[in-house]
């Protein structure tokens, strides 16, 4: 069986990040296992974890009154989920929900904030990993917000 | 004495030769309803009309007896054998009277015009076809093709992205194409209520960890054009040539062969140059504003 250092290792988001990170952001993990229909995590309750996904897949979801829960994304192998725990209040912003069988290695907040700012340049690395998801994923909502299919040149 | 709707008709039927910009009078053989705005309509040639070479990514001109006319991808059939297959949303205007076309009505087409993906030029390698919404009609011939000889091709990818999960395209073959093997295929939509068990996102998305080798791929996209833009930014950033990546242009087009000039696209007639041009020839004109 893998340890969690390696299965982080080999894991897209941390990939080219030095060993001796890697092993730091392991000392913070522990693999957890999700149910279909499970919750991850729910709106408002502390973010002290995030979640490197192995295999599975998870929704995330905002819940209104006329809407119910609407799915925002789903997060999938190799992705990572949640970065509340970076800010405060360090709460959910949104629900997560497993829609599959779900396995992954949650990594305590509250340890990794405190590796990151004992090591300035490890929370540099971490941070630029992370701002690179938040980039990307506010391009996708962008996108999305230009509703492109529905007002996209017809053929 | 004829009728206005009756003046289109008789002037295919003198024809007595197809031209480039004579129309033929085809028959609706089947309407299949893909979705709650789009459907597919198979068009059945008149008898002893010479069989149309159809190239995948072309397009017709398609115009309901009395109306304007509409260019639209050939999406399927069987040109050879005297069908050919158009889907078609309903946008308003001559596309809303295409949609409400019934087994049995006659419609005006000529074409077909442009260019072709040309899939043929991915064999030996990975292909990788990227679509968005109504985009994946006009690739469908092509993943036909490329499907029919399967052999010849190493990993082919369909990455298909839509507003919602109701709003697919061709869903039966989707699921036939989601129990090969031989064949990636990832969807994902826009927006999904909370029971939707798939993808949720957009679908550039899917491009980064898509199993290919950008080094032997050849991507044909289609979509919206912002959707198209980002799509083969993301394929050139993982490192297909832009030579490699393929987009069907879309402006207004009229004539269809070059001469009206309502296509222009910089130094392109999009009718005949295009629609279908490589990422290195379209990028620097999708930047070009149109006032």
């Amino acid at each position: 069986m893998q340890t969690i250092e390696a299965v982080l290792a080999e894991h897209p988001f941390f990939r080219d990040l030095e060993p001796q990170w890697v092993e730091l952001v392991a000392g913070c993990g522990r693999i957890v296992h999700f149910r279909p229909g499970e919750d991850v995590f729910r709106e408002g309750e502390p973010a002290d974890r995030f979640y490197v996904l192995r295999h599975g897949s998870v929704a995330v979801q905002i819940y209104g009154p006329a809407t119910g829960g609407v799915t925002i994304e789903t997060a999938h192998d190799g992705d990572v989920l949640g970065w509340s725990w970076l800010f405060p209040p360090y709460r959910w912003t949104f629900d997560a929900r497993a829609v599959i069988d779900t396995s992954a290695i949650a990594l305590d907040g509250t340890c990794l904030r405190g590796k990151c700012d004992a090591d300035p340049a490890f929370g540099y690395a971490m941070m630029k990993r992370f701002a690179e998801i938040m980039q990307r994923r506010l391009l996708a909502t962008r996108l999305r917000l230009l509703d492109v299919y529905s007002h996209g040149v017809p053929r | 004495m004829a009728s206005l709707a009756e003046l289109p008709r008789a002037a295919a039927a003198a024809a007595p030769a197809a031209g480039p910009l004579v129309p033929r009078v085809v028959r609706v053989e089947r309407v299949h309803r893909e979705t709650r705005d789009t459907v597919t309509l198979a068009l059945r040639l008149p008898p002893g009309d010479p069989a149309l070479e159809y190239r995948p990514g072309q397009f017709d001109m398609l115009g309901p007896l009395g109306t304007g006319e509409v260019p639209i991808s050939v999406s399927g059939g069987a040109p050879a054998a005297g069908t050919v297959e158009h889907t078609v949303r309903d946008v308003g205007g001559v596309t809303r009277l295409l949609c409400g076309l019934r087994p049995g009505d006659e419609l005006l087409l000529r074409g077909p015009y442009g260019t072709a993906w040309d899939a043929e030029d991915g064999v030996g390698g990975d292909v990788v076809l990227v679509a968005g919404g109504i985009g994946l009609a006009p690739l469908r011939p092509a993943l036909l093709q490329v499907l029919a000889a399967r052999d010849r091709y190493r990993n082919v990818v369909l990455l298909y992205g839509t507003r919602t999960p109701r709003d697919l395209l061709f869903s039966r073959e989707l699921d036939r194409l989601r129990r090969r093997r031989d064949v990636v295929l990832e969807h994902t939509a826009d927006y999904a209520e909370a029971g939707w068990r798939g993808r949720v996102g957009v679908v550039t998305d899917l491009v980064g960890r898509a199993p290919f080798d950008p080094g032997t791929t050849l991507a044909l996209v289609c979509g919206p054009e912002v959707m198209m833009r980002l799509t083969a930014t993301a394929l050139v950033d993982r490192g297909v040539p832009a030579s490699r990546v393929r987009v069907s242009l879309e402006r207004a087009m009229l004539c269809g062969v070059g001469l009206c000039g309502h296509c222009q696209l910089g130094p392109l007639f999009v009718c005949t140059d295009g629609p279908v041009v490589s990422w290195d020839t379209a990028a620097p004109l999708l930047v070009i504003r149109e006032r």
